[in-house]
């Protein structure tokens, strides 16, 4: 008896009366769904090994397809979920750590559903985005608390002013690396950050040279693996970010196979083609704050000072002071990453039970960088879980400078957030390196995409900026002034900094 | 700067010579970077004590003799310098560099030549804990450290490629350990080479004893030669030891761990 799988997930229902048999669902399911027997001119679903994905149902000419969740269940208990039943079996069966990819699944609190935003009604008057100016531009990198000028001199600035990303809008793609993301996938965020003014990161996977052109906004990244760290790639990118932990899998590392690791990935990473990409689960230069110091001062050095070093950690228990020591260690920014932050492939008990949420790390990190007064030394990037304008707003309100988004991004271009991306046969030609999948994300309509849910997003965040009757999103930024809670207990509010709605 | 820092800089035949006593490591290093836009191609610096970055991201074949003891991370992501150090390295030199030679007269400290993915490291003296962690190779790259004296645990942890060959010199192999415990712990890759016999006990997961083949002779004679070379050593007396050889029990040592690539059995 094979357990794996069973009971399905997903129920495949093919319309007979529909289905003219142009065979397009076996061409397009990478998981083999669809088969057709020719002696038999019979068809075989194999409903196990559905993804739920919904690629086959898209692409029908005859509409025929309907994937449904399947009905077959172990008798219903409430704590022994069918989930849980399914995953004790299949790791009975293999002895393995179950894999899985995206972002948390378990139903933790939404801080984000539970917080409003405030408008302006009466006694301060609203403002119309599309007839007075609106700013979304803000500045990533530290703030000179004072300027000199040079004595006698006119007006000749003294105060060496360090270097800072200039964003158009306050939304950046988070780093995904070529190889857990196709080139395609890659291409487009950075022809839409190119065209927005803003941001996309590399991942740890270095910097493909399609990518070159677009360098100037492009920000590399410096994982634990080092894979293509060289003096030219740091010195290529616009920003250089440490990547200490993901809030996907915070402690742990990141393996990419030997068999994913391909020619074009291996030169990009700068490793011997089908070897294992190992990246450990520390750096092993840094088991300190100081020695994190010694590394954001070494790229800094190699840089001659004039790129960004930001520092990428997980949201976790002791995330403000963590955070304030990054910043302390010369960081220009920390990358806060919350729990349900996406991955191309994390052990699903590190998903789904490490790390906390966005919203109270953004919160207590901001306060207490506020209290040492060094809240000007680095910017705070929020990251993880962000789906939509409204959630930009609130991070920026609770303290974010700008945030990133990854999964919100995957999707635009076509995800369908199915997790499978560790398998890398993503039908939607993202999270693969396989060329025949890769061919279906053509990377002019994904950078038109991508750039499209930025313009949308900015124009959102205009006008709720117009609606709280400010007129830049660097007003917003710690303004909790502007946020209410509901239905959130006493304790959950100190930490937000925020009142209950109603006072 | 140059105006600034005129009394400690002069020069002596090619050599720029400066005096970097007291100096902050920024002010060291940026006043050897506009040197080199200046034209400079050879420096040696006196009275080094513990200024860290040196030829840090450098780029091109310049040469730098230091007298004293450099600080951490000398010629982290370096491409291509020669380094020669008259006395000791601290931590993290060679980090992943990517070209270029460091040659240390004195001992060093951890993680040196941490993933460093070409060139190569020759230390006379003594390393600590963890070198080599993480090295790699690339195409024709492919980095060596060879240390004259003894090495701390951890050696080549997490290696994916390059050549570490620890000498043990003034010990005595058979009887006494010239490398500590865990030795290439989770090794994927590349290969360490110990004067002497090592038993299995020493070595840590995914890290297996291999038969010496010719080709290991050679990589091991080019590189005492090269080693014995700067130092002023007898290489024929070194290479009538016998030597260990140790690598991965695979290429893809953790492959296994997963119920997905299980099911695919």
């Amino acid at each position: 008896m094979v357990w794996k799988n069973f009971p399905p997930d997903f129920y495949v229902r093919v319309d007979k009366e529909l289905c003219i048999n142009c065979m397009r669902c076996i061409k397009e399911c990478s998981f083999g769904v669809h088969e057709y027997d020719r002696k038999k001119e019979l068809w075989k679903r194999h409903h196990e090994k559905c993804v739920g994905c919904l690629r086959c149902a898209a692409m029908c000419p005859a509409k025929a397809i309907n994937i449904e969740k399947s009905r077959m269940e172990y008798s219903p208990h409430p704590v022994w979920t069918n989930k849980v039943r399914k995953d004790i079996k299949m790791q009975a069966e293999t002895g393995g750590v179950i894999l899985t990819a995206m972002g948390n699944e378990v139903p933790y609190m939404s801080y984000f559903d539970h917080l409003v935003l405030d408008a302006c009604q009466v006694t301060n008057p609203s403002i119309d985005p599309l007839r007075e100016p609106m700013e979304l531009r803000t500045f990533i990198g530290r703030k000179s608390e004072r300027f000199d000028l040079e004595e006698d001199s006119g007006a000749s600035l003294k105060t060496e002013i360090a270097p800072n990303l200039k964003l158009e809008t306050p939304i950046m793609f988070a780093h995904m690396s070529y190889g857990s993301i196709s080139i395609e996938a890659q291409l487009s965020m950075a022809r839409a950050a190119s065209k927005i003014g803003t941001f996309m990161g590399t991942g740890e996977g270095g910097m493909h040279k399609d990518l070159y052109q677009y360098a100037d906004h492009i920000i590399t990244q410096v994982a634990s693996g080092r894979f293509a760290v060289h003096e030219e790639y740091l010195k290529r990118g616009a920003a250089i970010e440490i990547k200490i932990g993901q809030g996907a899998k915070p402690g742990i590392g990141g393996h990419l196979p030997g068999k994913k690791v391909t020619k074009e990935i291996s030169e990009t990473r700068m490793i011997p083609e089908g070897s294992d990409a190992i990246s450990p689960a520390p750096h092993h230069d840094i088991y300190s704050i100081e020695d994190l110091s010694r590394l954001i001062y070494a790229l800094k050095e190699a840089t001659r000072y004039k790129k960004p070093v930001f520092v990428k950690i997980a949201a976790v228990h002791n995330v403000a002071p963590i955070a304030v020591g990054v910043i302390r260690a010369g960081a220009d920014a920390v990358v806060l990453d919350g729990f349900r932050g996406g991955t191309g492939a994390a052990p699903q008990v590190h998903r789904d039970h490490h790390g906390i949420p966005l919203e109270v790390a953004i919160a207590s990190v901001d306060r207490r960088l506020r209290e040492e007064g060094i809240r000007h030394w680095g910017s705070i990037i929020a990251s993880g879980g962000i789906r939509c304008s409204a959630d930009v707003a609130k991070a920026i309100a609770l303290g974010a400078d700008a945030i990133y988004i990854g999964t919100g991004a995957l999707v635009a271009m076509g995800c369908t957030v199915c997790k499978k991306c560790y398998t890398g046969k993503c039908p939607w030609g993202i999270a693969t390196q396989i060329p025949e999948l890769r061919k279906r994300l053509n990377p002019d309509e994904g950078a038109k995409r991508a750039a499209n849910l930025l313009e949308a997003w900015s124009h959102e965040l205009k006008e709720i900026l117009g609606a709280l009757g400010l007129n830049s999103i660097e007003s917003l930024r710690g303004n909790r002034d502007r946020l209410r809670g509901v239905g959130l207990n006493e304790i959950d509010l100190e930490i937000l900094g925020v009142k209950p709605a109603g006072w | 700067m140059l105006q600034e820092f005129k009394k400690i800089i002069r020069e002596e035949e090619d050599f720029v010579i400066i005096d970097a006593k007291g100096i902050y490591y920024r002010e060291l290093n940026g006043l050897i970077n506009e040197l080199i836009l200046n034209g400079a191609k050879k420096f040696r610096l006196l009275n080094v004590n513990g200024q860290r970055f040196i030829a840090d991201g450098l780029r091109g074949g310049y040469y730098i003799e230091i007298y004293g003891t450099a600080g951490d991370d000398l010629g982290g992501f370096a491409n291509g310098p020669t380094i020669i150090i008259h006395g000791n390295i601290q931590d993290g030199a060679g980090n992943t560099m990517n070209e270029g030679k460091i040659i240390v007269h004195g001992s060093g400290t951890d993680i040196i030549g941490h993933s460093m993915r070409g060139g190569k490291i020759f230390v006379k003296g003594e390393v600590g804990y963890r070198v080599g962690i993480h090295m790699k190779e690339y195409k024709e790259q492919i980095p060596v450290i060879v240390v004259g004296a003894t090495a701390g645990d951890f050696l080549g942890e997490y290696m994916a490629g390059g050549r570490i060959i620890i000498l043990g010199l003034e010990k005595r192999p058979e009887v006494e350990d010239i490398v500590g415990d865990w030795i290439g712990t989770g090794i994927h890759g590349g290969a360490i080479y110990i004067r002497g016999v090592i038993t299995k006990d020493k070595l840590g997961y995914s890290a297996n004893i291999k038969e010496i083949d010719e080709n290991d002779r050679k990589i091991i004679e080019e590189n005492v030669r090269e080693f014995c070379s700067y130092f002023g050593l007898d290489a024929d007396e070194i290479l009538k030891s016998k030597f260990t050889k140790i690598a991965p029990i695979s290429r893809n040592p953790f492959a296994a761990m997963y119920s997905d690539s299980r099911e695919n059995k």
